[in-house]
């Protein structure tokens, strides 16, 4: 029986250049590839994640391990059977309109895509408009991201949009940036508040 | 060293709790400790309270400029209370910030126009912050030209390079440095300066990768800085770096600050 706790450490600890020996060795021993998917490599990073919520590893650790993931995913693709190690759910994320940043957004894109998630990245600068043809195509959870008190209010402007379109309950909407606290979340109507990547999962998590 | 003293920001909690008991002592007393610590501008900013960010930020100006020698940083990303806390201040204020993109360019320019006050510039456009040194420096020499055209002089124009966390990408520490010196070698006259909380996002100690952020930067020709001028480790590193990079004649900073007990090791 092969173990797979080898794999998990390995993602947990970012090790890249022992991964896709690991993986192979995995499925060499007769692991099925979609346990090592969810078991190892989805795992590791839910240790990671977790433990960097409680601020015991840090961001270079987390985006190292996010990195070994997807080495030891290369790997793996091949035989994946098809229709299965399919996404939790789909994740649009973008920055509003007038503000430039994308740093800790493209984390939160990139974390979400490792534990699973199909994570459509958006942009910066974006139009409400952008956010709304994402819910109409079908998506049902909405990152929005404003790192500036100038720009923050475009995301109520982008709720009041969702609600203008009667697509308000048809997605779950996450708001999150520096100046962001779970008060103002409240006040334009957002499902929820996220401090970090971190607590994205453990929310999107929640609703599964 | 050119030090703009950022502790009256209302992201701080005690800050934004005295903001809104209208403390007049606490604010005083916070600028007044500055000044003598050495601080070249006293920043002021509470844009996180976005209901009543003009009265708060007019008030601020009164009360601060009552008890300082120095110039006010005003610190706003409204344009309209940049302008009218420029027609309140008794002294030529530094102005933070403009940067090329186009609206708060279009909407700040005749605020500055003909020199009426120096300006922190940021090295952005429309398109949003440079990930590299070379994009940053073309956007330093754009905007630079821009304000020249305005009527601004060269020693009005605080260039910031926009520093962007080490963790994330580990060459974003080597590429603001990079822009710093290419700017003060390609722009004679022209000030640097740089916040430091972004360097260190993500990371563990961050105030000694901010610190030691500042010495390289230092190192590199920076010569302003927004940080806390009443913390002691980091004006200690900024004195003794600006010393070793020969800015200091026969050294008499350093020693004065050793004198009146400003220094620890």
């Amino acid at each position: 029986m092969a173990d797979l706790t080898k794999v998990v450490d390995a993602v947990y600890k970012g090790r890249l250049k022992e991964i896709q020996g690991l993986v192979q060795e995995a499925l060499d021993t007769g692991a099925e590839p979609n346990t090592i998917l969810d078991e190892a490599l989805v795992k590791g990073m839910d240790v990671v994640t977790q433990k960097w919520k409680e601020g015991q590893v840090f961001v270079p650790e987390v985006l190292r391990s996010a990195k070994t993931m997807q080495s030891g995913m290369d790997i793996l693709k091949p035989f994946l059977v098809k229709g299965s190690g399919e996404a939790k759910g789909v994740f649009a994320i973008g920055t509003v309109k007038g503000d430039l940043h994308d740093i800790g957004k493209n984390l939160v894109a990139m974390l979400l895509e490792s534990v699973g998630y199909k994570v459509i990245n958006l942009g910066i600068d974006l139009d409400p408009s952008v956010f709304v043809e994402q819910v109409e195509k079908g998506v049902k959870y909405l990152g929005i991201s404003a790192l500036l008190t100038t720009t923050i209010p475009q995301m109520k402007v982008i709720i009041d949009s969702l609600e203008e379109a009667g697509l308000r309950s048809k997605c779950k909407v996450w708001v999150g940036g520096a100046p962001v606290t779970q008060e103002y979340a409240e006040e334009i109507g957002a499902d929820f508040y996220a401090v970090d990547a971190a607590h994205c999962i453990d929310q999107l998590n929640s609703l599964r | 060293m050119i030090v703009i003293g950022e502790r009256i920001n209302t992201s701080r909690k005690a800050i934004n709790e005295a903001l809104g008991r209208r403390d007049r002592v606490f604010f005083q007393e916070e600028a007044r400790k500055q000044e003598a610590a050495g601080a070249t501008f006293i920043d002021v900013n509470c844009g996180s309270r976005l209901k009543s960010e003009f009265e708060d930020f007019m008030w601020l100006v009164e009360a601060v400029q009552e008890v300082v020698s120095i110039s006010l940083c005003l610190d706003s990303p409204d344009p309209k209370v940049l302008a009218e806390g420029l027609k309140r201040v008794n002294k030529r204020p530094l102005i933070n910030s403009i940067t090329l993109e186009k609206e708060r360019y279009a909407a700040l320019a005749p605020i500055i126009e003909g020199d009426a006050a120096d300006v922190i510039g940021l090295c952005m456009d429309d398109t949003g912050i440079p990930n590299t040194s070379e994009k940053t420096v073309e956007n330093a020499l754009r905007l630079v030209e821009k304000l020249e055209g305005l009527g601004l002089k060269r020693s009005s124009i605080y260039l910031d390079p926009l520093v962007q966390p080490v963790s994330v990408d580990t060459e974003n520490g080597k590429a603001a440095l990079k822009s710093i010196s290419t700017i003060m070698q390609s722009l004679p006259g022209v000030h640097t300066t740089c916040g430091l909380s972004n360097v260190s996002y993500g990371l563990p100690e961050r105030f000694l990768v901010n610190r030691t952020f500042l010495v390289c930067a230092v190192a590199h020709g920076l010569d302003s800085a927004i940080i806390d001028p009443l913390d002691k480790k980091i004006m200690t590193s900024v004195i003794t770096a600006e010393m070793i990079m020969g800015k200091d004649e026969y050294c008499g900073e350093f020693i004065d600050a050793m004198r009146e007990g400003k220094l620890v090791s």
